[in-house]
């Protein structure tokens, strides 16, 4: 599935609920959900550090696409973390490094990607796009050579 | 005769807002309060009907503006009982007055192995201007602990003063857990040793009576935006034995007496320090702050917020899995909290979604957190314009985020 299915299938499951409410222990049991990072990889090295919360992320290559894990201290920051690995999770580099993420603002939860909210997850992303951009640059490198 | 708390609120225009559809319930006034209406007309009206630029103009405008100006500087010394207005500084607010010691009392006294004394409470703003001035000098910052209660540690105070002491610089009261410390008593056992203390107001002046004569502290610093008035104005009171000694901090128009090439000579103080053109209309709205706290009175407010305060315990004491790191006794208005296995991340972003401003993480404190070995906390703050309702309200949405984020 692409990443602008796998958004909008997302989208969709959001869209059934009305209140927030609903919608925020969604995106808590999304968080639950989603297998959490190896524990050799919740240190240091692999902290992005947010002013509020923070966030692991580990990322590595595997037959051409991108496998993605993250885990956050907190619940509602794992679960926009897990959303983020659901649609990019899987993907190859050029479309992760493309990939339109618009779906979080249209399912409202676009305050938590805010640069000001200093949680971690706009660091995330970047990380995770800037992953990409290192693995295609290794894969064109070694496909050179 | 009593006041009641409702008529305080309807000065506030802001407190009639929605968020998320609900009514606001601001609880977060250790970073910022509201402004009463006083404030917004003092601001409004200087630029409507005073603007121009202070001192030094021979014409009416410009002799109208600076008078109302120096009226503040009057209004600033009476509010902290201060014996001369010329040692009210205005500045931007508390961060700007203990740099402004720091960068010009440190260049002035600290000189290699010399020592300041800071606690392990201090917010960010009284930590690191002095690791600054350390590093520019050459000298050592120490730092005072607390017991498991907040309180600052006395014994250890008696040993951390020394010869080498040049400064002990102490937040009167805790922006994380709202406890009043003894300054008084400190400010007594630092001047038996020669040793002048700076007092970092920002959380006491909108909540106790400050007497600086009485204190007897050396420096005093308080922000206008923490006490119902403007952001961008604060207030440097300095001794002036002090003020008079330190040199000028920053360069430029107003604090000079004559300039040229060869040599340039400073104004006399309060100007000494303030260089350039400051904030007139701000100032005027933190004298309608310093008056509508007056018409209150300090007793008055302290009395309200006493009340709503009792009131706040009493919901959050028995609070299943509630962690205090606010002690009930010598508190000013301040409650900082966890709920076990709740990150105060997702508390304080579900609380928001029932329209309630409370504040979380490290509150610039990150000394203390890392003391607590906690990440941060979920604070709730008292103004005079809260109410018990709002506490409630605030009560009944925790066990409601309680139970989704358990």
């Amino acid at each position: 599935m692409s990443i602008d299915d796998r958004a909008a299938a997302l989208e969709q499951e959001f869209a059934q609920f009305g209140e927030w409410l609903d919608k925020y222990n969604y995106l808590i049991e999304l968080g639950k959900s989603v297998p959490s990072i190896d524990p050799q990889f919740r240190t240091d090295s692999y902290l992005i550090r947010g002013c509020q919360s923070r966030v692991w992320l580990h990322a590595r290559l595997e037959d051409a696409v991108i496998r993605y894990s993250a885990d956050s201290d907190a619940v509602i920051t794992r679960g926009i973390a897990s959303m983020l690995i659901r649609v990019l999770d899987g993907q190859p580099p050029d479309a992760v490094m493309g990939a339109d993420l618009s779906f979080i603002d249209r399912i409202g939860l676009k305050e938590h990607l805010s640069p000001t909210r200093s949680n971690g997850l706009l660091a995330m992303l970047k990380q995770m796009k800037l992953y990409a951009y290192a693995f295609q640059a290794r894969e064109k490198a070694g496909g050179k050579s | 005769m009593p006041i009641d708390p409702h008529s305080i609120r309807q000065r506030f225009p802001l407190l009639t807002r929605q968020v998320h559809g609900k009514p606001l319930v601001y609880l977060d006034n250790a970073a910022t309060t509201q402004k009463p209406e006083g404030v917004l007309e003092a601001m409004d009206h200087y630029y409507r009907a005073l603007n121009s630029n202070i001192h030094r103009g021979v014409y009416t405008l410009a002799q109208e503006a600076t008078d109302r100006y120096e009226e503040v500087r009057q209004a600033v010394a009476r509010f902290l009982h201060a014996p001369a207005a010329h040692e009210i500084i205005f500045t931007r607010g508390t961060t700007e007055s203990i740099n402004l010691v720091a960068q010009s009392f440190g260049q002035r006294y600290l000189r290699e192995g010399d020592e300041v004394v800071v606690s392990v409470m201090e917010h960010h703003s009284n930590i690191v201007p002095w690791q600054l001035a350390c590093q520019r000098s050459g000298a050592r910052l120490k730092v005072l602990g607390i017991d498991g209660q907040g309180r600052l540690d006395m014994d250890a105070l008696d040993a951390i003063l020394g010869e080498r002491t040049r400064l002990l610089a102490l937040t009167q009261v805790s922006n994380v857990t709202g406890r009043i410390h003894p300054v008084r008593e400190i400010i007594r056992k630092a001047h038996a040793l020669d040793i002048p203390v700076l007092i970092d107001g920002a959380q006491s002046a909108p909540h106790l009576a400050v007497d600086v004569q009485e204190l007897d502290c050396d420096f005093f610093a308080f922000s206008g935006h923490k006490a119902y008035g403007p952001m961008g104005i604060g207030v440097l009171y300095g001794k002036e034995r002090w003020l008079e000694e330190m040199p000028p901090w920053q360069g430029g128009g107003e604090m000079i007496d004559r300039v040229t090439f060869e040599e340039t000579t400073y104004n006399e103080l309060p100007y000494k320090f303030e260089a350039g053109t400051p904030a007139v209309a701000e100032a005027l709205g933190l004298k309608a702050a310093l008056d509508f706290m007056e018409a209150v009175g300090m007793p008055g407010l302290h009395a309200l917020e006493t009340e709503l305060m009792a009131h706040a315990w009493k919901k959050l004491e028995g609070f299943p899995g509630m962690r205090l790191y606010s002690a009930v006794e010598d508190n000013a208005g301040v409650i900082s909290f966890l709920l076990d296995g709740i990150h105060p991340y997702d508390l304080g972003t579900l609380l928001d979604r029932f329209g309630i401003a409370v504040r979380t993480g490290h509150h610039c404190a990150q000394p203390l957190m890392d003391h607590w070995g906690v990440p941060g906390t979920v604070r709730l703050s008292v103004a005079a314009y809260n109410t018990t309702e709002e506490i409630d309200i605030f009560a009944e949405a925790l066990e409601k985020c309680a139970a989704i984020l358990a």
